[in-house]
């Protein structure tokens, strides 16, 4: 397909028409953070750095009732109370506006857990097909990027519907699936295939200051072999405060909870997210907890995106790159640290006892 | 010797004596210091000391068992939670050597990501950072950029009244005599518009919370975290949602439950990944605490914190002259 240009002063005006049939979402600065809102005419987008709250909830949100609920009981017979159910599916048609390329590959972590041929998460699913990206490559990465160490760059389009370029006066636009294509159907959008070349050098030029790759691979196996190695949990777990910052912010967590909240005799089945982080996590009925330290729940988190989750999923890594719980963690934690001396590190061998 | 030097020396000697030893090291990167956990000598090679030390290592006082003997690196804000936790014998004195330093201010990061920001330049792609007569100085997108220090640190700082540890075991470096006054006149400033103008502010930050409690966690003196009333599912007090009753309604709880407790070190607002400014809600319950009790948390071990303490009579609270 053409390649197309968008002008800078151009860009409104086509946000404004993306907003005219859909929610489009757009990074917003907030004090200084940024994070997605709706667009609407005056929003000025935050184009120049990565969000710090991914539009994960564009798909997952934080919150979202799965069903409503209410009892009725019987006048003649108390004791007998009758049960309705509505599920309840939210799923506006939606534009993600200028996510990055790790942000839009976050949901294919998603789709391998919630679009199976075995288990379909309706609602999941529902907003996953109203959901298009209309992603950002990105010209300068940031020191806590790692993109291109897990197979991917700051180009990459995967899971994304059209890729934006930024070049000279404004952005390189192609359409990156199918479905793209109905986004790039625009008369504010001009021929860009002279353009195609300088875009190659931003995206090489990106790369290229991104330094070189490391291969995360081997810490499938080492960090199975260091699953009881509790000695180098406790270690590389130390300064971890077990909040919620890295799983929150990260576009390929998943987990969440769920909790039937109800006044008197109707209620709602909400699902949340969830964090690994968390003491409450795996914290059992009885009262026993199977991973009652930090130590236990960071070798949970690493241990799952960089060993189980690929072991289970045929080989791809349940990370995007992004960096965000680097960046984003009050004490600076760093996951390829982690992965890394997970590979380097000798494992300490359980004593006999 | 300097300063760092001669910490690294009292640790050092100090060290048989400890499990651990907690201070910075370097981060990810040059804008980033880290907790450092030191066991060996061979650790103590990695502390540094500089205005980029933010973090209150204090909070990781409350994470160990009783049995663990810990030394702790604090400047003169971080010292005051030890204190406060003494006071509330959350710690024992003679589980914590305290490692005290006079500190002249520290960097706000958020402060350097808005200066940089006015230049069109981001926090997240600094390459290099240094210090050098009085600024911050950092290479960014091929850039040398000096930040005044006085522009970019941290606000807590400008108004310090105690820049030396208050409690310590060994103590680096000449005591700073310098001591600001705090006249709250942030909380004066705020609170002069209208109530609806307060809450159109807060609703606006809080809409953007995630509830992930690095703020609560971040606290050396939110001690429940585990079992926090907020996250408690039996009994559910805190909604599972994320409307912006269950957000305020949290961070209410926080700050009701730090008063007169908090000694505003700022580590909420620091740890906050989406950057809610949550000092201000502690600060405005230090101002009420120090109006009615004459109380400042955390600066004499041997005092009782006002809301733990029961009078018949409390001096500046007329309870029965009606
Ligand atoms: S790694 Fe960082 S962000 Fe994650 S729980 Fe620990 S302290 Fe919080
Ligand atoms: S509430 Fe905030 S300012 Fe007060 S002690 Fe806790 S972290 Fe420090
Ligand atoms: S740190 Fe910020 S985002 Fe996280 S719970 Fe606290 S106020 Fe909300």
């Amino acid at each position: 397909m053409d390649a197309l240009f968008l002008a800078d002063d151009k860009l409104s005006a086509w946000l404004g028409e993306l907003a005219a049939a859909r929610r489009v979402l757009v990074p917003v600065r907030e004090r200084e953070a940024v994070v997605f809102r709706p667009y609407a005419a005056g929003v000025t987008p935050v184009l120049d750095r990565q969000a710090n709250v991914p539009p994960k909830a564009s798909v997952f949100p934080a919150s979202e009732a799965l069903m409503s609920f209410r009892y009725t009981k019987n006048p003649e017979n108390l004791g007998q109370v009758a049960v309705e159910v509505h599920e309840t599916i939210d799923a506006p048609p939606t534009v993600v506006f200028g996510g990055r390329p790790c942000d839009a590959r976050g949901f294919l972590v998603f789709d391998r857990v919630y679009d199976t041929p075995k288990i379909q998460d309706t609602a999941y699913k529902k907003r996953r097909e109203n959901t298009l990206f209309v992603t950002l490559a990105c010209d300068d990465p940031q020191n806590t990027c790692f993109c291109n160490s897990i197979g991917s760059s700051p180009y990459d389009a995967t899971g994304s519907d059209v890729l934006l370029t930024p070049v000279s006066g404004g952005y390189l636009v192609e359409c990156a699936s199918e479905r793209g294509k109905e986004l790039v159907e625009s008369k504010l959008l001009s021929d860009g295939n002279a353009l195609r070349e300088e875009a190659k050098t931003v995206h090489a030029s990106a790369l290229s200051a991104l330094g070189p790759a490391w291969n995360p691979s081997p810490a499938k196996a080492k960090l199975i072999e260091k699953f009881e190695d509790m000695g180098f949990w406790e270690d590389v777990s130390a300064k971890c405060i077990s909040c919620g910052a890295c799983t929150y912010l990260c576009p390929t967590c998943y987990c969440f909870n769920v909790t039937d909240e109800r006044t008197g005799m109707k209620g709602e089945r909400i699902r949340t997210w969830d964090t690994c982080m968390s003491y409450l996590f795996t914290l059992e009925a009885s009262g026993h907890n199977p991973r009652p330290t930090k130590a236990h729940r960071l070798k949970n988190r690493v241990g799952h995106k960089f060993s189980y989750y690929p072991e289970i999923h045929g080989g791809p890594i349940a990370c995007c790159g992004c960096g965000r719980c680097i960046s984003l963690c009050p004490v600076s934690v760093d996951i390829r640290e982690i992965v890394r001396l997970s590979i380097e590190r000798p494992t300490a061998k359980p004593e006999n006892k | 010797m300097s300063l760092q030097d001669e910490l690294k020396a009292q640790i050092v000697k100090r060290l048989p004596e400890l499990d651990v030893v907690i201070g910075w090291g370097q981060g990810y990167d040059s804008l980033h210091r880290t907790p450092l956990f030191i066991t060996s000598e061979a650790d103590v090679d990695k502390l540094v000391f500089d205005p980029l030390c933010v973090h209150n290592l204090s909070t990781y006082l409350t994470r160990y068992g009783s049995a663990k003997r810990i030394g702790v690196v604090v400047k003169g804000c971080d010292s005051r939670s030890v204190v406060e936790l003494l006071q509330e014998k959350l710690i024992h004195r003679d589980k914590v050597m305290v490692f005290g330093l006079p500190c002249e201010g520290v960097a706000d990061l958020g402060k350097v990501k808005r200066a940089l920001a006015a230049k069109d330049l981001d926090m997240g792609r600094v390459r290099a950072a240094s210090f050098a007569d009085g600024d911050l100085v950092v290479t960014v997108s091929g850039q040398e950029i000096r930040l005044p220090m006085a522009e970019v640190q941290a606000d807590k700082c400008g108004r310090c009244r105690y820049h030396n540890a208050v409690i310590h075991d060994e103590f680096a470096g000449q005591p700073i005599t310098e001591a600001a006054p705090d006249t709250y006149a942030d909380v004066a400033a705020f609170e002069e518009q209208t109530l609806e103008e307060r809450m159109e502010f807060w609703r606006e930050q809080m809409e953007r919370c995630v509830r992930c409690y690095a703020c609560r966690n971040a606290c050396p003196l939110c001690v429940c975290r585990d079992y926090c009333i907020g996250q408690s599912r039996e009994p559910n007090w805190v909604s599972q949602r994320d409307g912006l009753e269950e957000k305020f309604f949290f961070q209410m709880i926080h700050a009701t439950h730090l008063a007169g407790r908090c000694t505003e070190c700022g580590e909420c607002e620091r740890a906050c990944p989406v950057d809610i400014p949550l000092l201000l809600l502690k600060r405005k319950l230090g101002k009420e605490i120090l109006e009615l009790f004459d109380y400042r948390a955390g600066t004499d071990p041997d005092a009782k914190p006002p809301l733990l303490n029961f009078k018949v009579q409390e001096d500046t609270i007329n309870e029965r002259g009606w």
